[in-house]
């Protein structure tokens, strides 16, 4: 006769199960996945406490908060996932205030019928690029909905953090004179997604950008404190970030193409596809406007971190009631920069 | 990128820029349109009328088959794409073309149609084959260039014995359009459209040849140059223009030797002669009625023709009262004479046609150019800021 | 008009396809519309076929053409 062993629970199966109704549920179906994947990889001491808050004392002065949610198929692209992109997403977001990022929370929709073994990899990305941020993921919430009313998983991130001394970064204090720096190549990230859309693939060794940009800023914040504006260019690209600070500040802009850095391959496929590499999406890059005094300090600061190696200045800021952003082409010609128009779409005229 | 950077130098465009203005004579104009919406695209934006002097003006024509997509014909392709259980796969470019009562390819589908963005009508043909039990449309459209895809994708389902596919055909002609233009009234008896000379299309005329624009050269006494896709390609185009016009020539003349010879791709052509024929006529959004300038499936491929599968009964609808699109496609007016350009009409709420594509004159003056019309503080070159 | 792209055969797939390269990037298109093409050669790619090889003594006639008008500039350093 068998052995019964005592107190045995059966393990969640993340080989083959899937998300069913009864991990919402708030039964004991629930509880074990929470802890036997959120738990177990986000581990630290706010989740060990097992309470549906997390409590930490902060010191005085300005807390920054920033929420983002995160829909993007596939979940899985070469150089990330929906995972690790919500963890670096919001501490981006956080950062480009100036504001250390000090914690994360993170909740899940899960639709029924999501394999269990892709919300583990998922998870567990998270929770690698949390550790390795070192922001922790402190409390969170999981809810399913039915098959169909889903895409898998949505993951909505909320990040805390605090504004050091003197840092005064907005998106409406853009000078006429000041200078803009990008901290990288263009449209790496959304070249890596197109690549894996059904109808639309191609081979390309180029991967998604995505990284957490706070030590980044960190190290830039240090060398120039009096950066005016920091802006991660996600969707919609370079274009539409400059659009929109032009905007917020009052200015006009103008930029030199040759100066923008973009990977050959992401010129190449946009070139397949009839795309503008200056509206698609970066989930790792930064614009920043600086006084045209502190611009090349700001540069050098950026090129020594692994992530602003490519770092360039790329035009200035110029007074201008019409907030265009214009740029002169590498051809000799001057053109606007405009607002993405909807969704950028691939064209064959 | 190789064949293609080398063509965008911009050394090279100054130099072209300078003897172009050299050897334009001041004393007159040279009023030149560029038919291929590819062109205009390229002007926009490269910024290539900064680089030419004041009396060379570029018009833009009806090359764009966006453009020229009368709004029953998308009307046919949201009645099909709401029939229960079909897929309809289009090119990206047709989804925001404003159909009527404000609707589109991408609202429908918004609302539940199944329309299926695709690159390759190949990949049409591979839905068609992944599900057997669904009717499965593709929605051709495009000049030349285009069309012998879609001739291949035919075959392929043929061969296949595929029984669930067919093709919503939208197919139109170059030379045709052309006509039409010189046909005007506003060119050809009014004169109140100069227009001296053709920058011939780039990769319509790899299909079909130089051959094909003889006729105009001799019949309208105007120069055509087939210009390549790249800036440069354009630049040389127009300088071989103005001199042809300066030495009083009216030949056709091969500026994209590289892709383009005189019968053009004879295969390609071969098979479209299979699989389709001329239409007596068509609807083009702004020019109205032309003859002989579009295609439809032949009666040996039937089964493949979604107009005959589904009794497709195309009505025409008319422009809205404002909307200036029909004069601009044919070169008689600019962006900026249209009353609703950039105010109610603007490429988030495209009124025409003109403003959905991004090669249409609206939307590529807009994107592009439409900071010259209004006095621009005169901005710095940003080369010196860094 | 329409968009289509100078791309490198590097990989010819029966019975006519083929893998082209532009600039590191890379897609299987088809040759349906052009005979004797060989690994090596370019072609112009519009909507996933091959419609024209590109001829690449025209291509350097061409860039010479646009260079010539340097030389005839009587300004040009």
């Amino acid at each position: 006769m068998s052995a019964v062993r005592k107190d045995y629970i059966r393990p969640v199966d993340f080989k083959h199960g899937h998300v069913d109704m009864t991990h919402g549920g708030g039964g004991r179906a629930m509880a074990q996945l929470i802890d036997e994947l959120f738990l177990r990889a986000f581990d630290n001491e706010w989740l060990r406490q097992a309470n549906d808050q997390a409590a930490f004392a902060v010191r005085a002065g300005r807390m920054v908060m920033a929420t983002d949610s995160h829909v993007v198929s596939p979940l899985f692209f070469p150089g990330g996932d929906i995972g690790c992109l919500s963890v670096h997403g919001t501490i981006n977001d956080v950062a480009m205030s100036g504001a250390v990022p000090l914690y994360l929370s993170a909740g899940f929709i899960l639709e029924e019928g999501f394999p269990l073994a892709d919300l583990k990899r998922v998870v567990e990305s998270m929770a690698a690029a949390a550790r390795e941020a070192g922001v922790p993921v402190v409390t969170g919430d999981t809810k399913v909905v039915e098959r169909g009313k889903g895409d898998g998983v949505f993951i909505t991130t909320t990040g805390i953090g605090m504004v050091p001394e003197g840092v005064a970064i907005s998106g409406n204090a853009a000078k006429p004179g000041d200078r803009i720096l990008v901290s990288g190549t263009m449209g790496d990230h959304g070249v890596a997604i197109m690549s894996l859309r059904e109808n639309l693939t191609f081979d390309t060794t180029i991967r998604s950008d995505t990284a957490a940009l706070h030590g980044l800023v960190a190290a830039m914040v240090e060398a120039v404190p009096r950066i005016h504006c920091l802006r991660d260019p996600t969707r919609g690209g370079l274009a539409t970030t400059l659009n929109e600070l032009a905007s917020q500040s009052g200015c006009g802009m103008v930029i030199a193409e040759k100066r923008i850095p973009v990977n050959g391959q992401v010129n190449a496929a946009c070139e397949f596809l009839g795309l503008d590499p200056l509206y698609v999406a970066n989930e790792g890059k930064l614009v920043a406007i600086c006084a045209a005094e502190d611009a090349d300090a700001l540069l050098a600061a950026m090129r020594t971190h692994p992530l602003g190696k490519d770092a360039a200045i790329i035009g200035e800021v110029i007074a201008d009631p019409h907030h265009f952003v214009q740029m002169d082409t590498s051809f000799g010609g001057r053109r606007v920069v405009d607002w993405l128009t909807g969704e950028q779409l691939p064209r064959i005229c | 990128m190789k064949y293609i950077d080398e063509f965008r130098d911009g050394q090279l465009a100054r130099t072209l820029a300078s003897a172009i203005a050299r050897e334009a004579d001041t004393g007159r104009s040279y009023n030149l349109m560029e038919f291929c919406g590819g062109h205009t695209h390229a002007i926009s934006r490269y910024g290539l009328s900064d680089l030419l002097p004041p009396n060379v003006n570029m018009i833009h024509g009806p090359g764009c088959p966006v453009c020229v997509l009368p709004i029953g014909r998308i009307d046919n392709a949201i009645a099909l794409a709401a029939r229960p259980g079909l897929i309809l796969c289009t090119y990206a470019d047709t989804m925001r073309v404003p159909a009527s009562k404000g609707t589109s390819l991408l609202k429908a589908k918004a609302r539940g149609a199944d329309i299926r963005m695709i690159y390759s009508s190949a990949d049409a043909v591979r839905i068609a084959q992944e599900n057997p039990g669904r009717d499965v449309v593709f929605f051709a459209i495009g000049f030349e260039t285009t069309t012998p895809p879609t001739a291949v994708a035919i075959m392929q389902a043929m061969a296949l014995r595929l029984t669930n596919f067919s093709v919503f055909c939208n197919h139109v002609l170059t030379p045709a359009a052309i006509s039409n233009i010189l046909e005007s009234k506003e060119v050809r008896e009014l004169g109140t459209v100069p227009l001296d000379g053709f920058v011939g299309p780039a990769h319509v005329s790899t299909v079909i040849g130089s051959q094909p624009y003889e006729y105009f050269a001799e019949e309208y006494q105007r120069p055509v140059v087939i210009a390549g896709f790249e800036p440069l390609d354009v630049m040389q185009a127009i300088l071989m223009l103005v001199r042809q016009l300066n030495e009083g020539r009216a030949e056709v003349e091969n500026e994209f030797t590289r892709a383009v010879t005189r019968e053009g791709n004879t295969k390609a052509k071969a098979l479209v002669a299979e699989v389709f024929e001329l239409r007596r006529s068509f609807e083009w959004r702004g020019l109205g009625e032309v003859p002989y300038s579009a295609l439809r499936i032949k009666a040996q491929y039937a089964a493949f023709d979604a107009e005959a599968r589904y009794g497709i009964v195309y009505q025409s609808v008319p422009d809205n009262k404002a909307c200036e699109c029909g004069a601009i496609l044919r070169g008689v007016k600019k962006p900026a004479d249209c009353k609703v350009f950039g105010t109610v009409c603007t490429p988030e709420n495209p009124i025409g046609s003109c403003m959905v594509s991004s090669e249409g004159a609206c939307a590529a003056h807009y994107t592009y150019g439409r900071f010259k019309d209004v006095p621009v503080v005169a901005a710095p070159n940003a080369t010196a800021a860094a | 008009m329409c968009l289509a792209i100078p791309a490198r055969v590097v990989e010819l797939l029966a019975p006519d396809s083929a893998v082209v390269d532009v600039g590191g990037v890379q897609k299987r298109i088809s040759l349906a519309l052009v005979d004797g093409v060989a690994c090596g050669d370019y072609v112009i790619v519009h909507v996933g076929y091959a419609l024209a090889r590109l001829d690449a003594e025209e291509a350097q006639r061409t860039l010479q053409t646009f260079a010539a008008a340097k030389l005839a500039d009587p300004e040009a350093a």
